[in-house]
């Protein structure tokens, strides 16, 4: 399935993304990885503050009525309704990010700001084996 | 406060995956479909989000504190383990079978479809399992295999533990 090359608002969308890692960072000295913080809520140590997480994850959630009640637009999406595929998949990145110290915000965006080798060896790693499984459930087995 | 400005933090960082494409999977599949249908808008999404947050990150570095909190908080960890690695690698794997790594998954909740809904349960637990395995591990005297585990932190600090010796000489000392 073919989808639309959006560059203007995907650099706008990322600023935005941007903003809000500066902006938890500076104003409460956490860093703006999802993973992280699905773990301070869910999982929560002395140092984890989880009605802080809640609420950051609140924000997110709500963030697709507040857009189409903003700009009158629908958000599109195309997500697969194969249940089993769903289920190997979210199990793998939600064990795989917390194993790993990191997602695609947490190690592809925070780690990458701040010149992290590990963050650079994991979005490397993810990247890759991201693009591997795509092209063998995709071209090979023809599921995704 | 701080509760107030993470739900605004929250809904910035929802509206930019939404704004930017990465909340629907197919732009993120076709971003890894290198020799198909290929897609780079994702690359521009990484490009301005990391532009903006190596400012933020600068700013951080000079300054002594937080706005609203004590201590800027850096992750610490240097050196590259298998955990980083296998870790990562499998989270590729689910992220590119799916789409949806974990800000996408959860931002795509009310709209939703029907792979979302079974994908979120189904990351949380994974998320569950690692921390319960993370946890474990960092314990080794609760896991009684009859197996010699060492902690990773123990590892690297060279495998020196708090000296017992000195604990052992207090009573004598104070007898003394």
């Amino acid at each position: 399935m073919v989808t639309e090359f959006t560059p203007l608002a995907s650099l706008a969308g990322g600023v935005l993304i941007g903003l809000s890692a500066a902006g938890l960072m500076l104003v409460s000295g956490r860093i703006a990885g999802i993973t992280g913080i699905v773990r301070r809520f869910l999982m929560p140590d002395a140092n984890s503050r989880p009605r802080e997480a809640a609420a950051f994850l609140a924000g997110l959630v709500v963030a697709p009525v507040i857009y189409s009640w903003v700009t009158g637009l629908t958000v599109e999406q195309t997500v697969s309704s194969n249940g089993l595929l769903m289920v190997v998949a979210g199990m793998l990145v939600g064990f795989g990010s917390t194993i790993g110290s990191g997602c695609t915000s947490g190690h592809g965006i925070c780690g990458l700001s701040r010149m992290s080798l590990r963050s650079l060896v994991a979005t490397a790693t993810f990247m890759s084996t991201a693009a591997a499984t795509v092209y063998v459930f995709r071209h090979g087995l023809g599921v995704i | 406060m701080l509760v107030g400005v993470n739900l605004l933090l929250g809904l910035l960082f929802g509206l930019g995956l939404v704004l930017s494409g990465m909340a629907d999977p197919a732009k993120v599949q076709n971003f890894l479909d290198v020799t198909g249908s290929w897609d780079p808008s994702l690359a521009f999404v990484m490009a301005g989000a990391v532009a903006v947050t190596s400012v933020g990150f600068g700013v951080a570095r000079v300054r002594t504190a937080p706005m609203l909190d004590s201590v800027f908080q850096f992750p610490q960890r240097q050196g590259i383990d298998v955990d980083l690695v296998g870790g990562a690698a499998l989270f590729g794997i689910g992220w590119g079978l799916g789409g949806l790594c974990p800000g996408p998954a959860l931002t795509g909740l009310p709209l939703a479809a029907t792979g979302t809904l079974v994908f979120v349960p189904s990351m949380l637990a994974g998320v569950t399992l690692g921390t319960w395995v993370g946890r474990m591990r960092r314990r080794p005297e609760r896991l009684s295999l009859g197996v010699e585990l060492r902690s990773p932190e123990l590892t690297r600090r060279g495998g020196r533990c708090e000296p017992l010796t000195e604990a052992g000489k207090d009573p004598v000392q104070i007898g003394q």
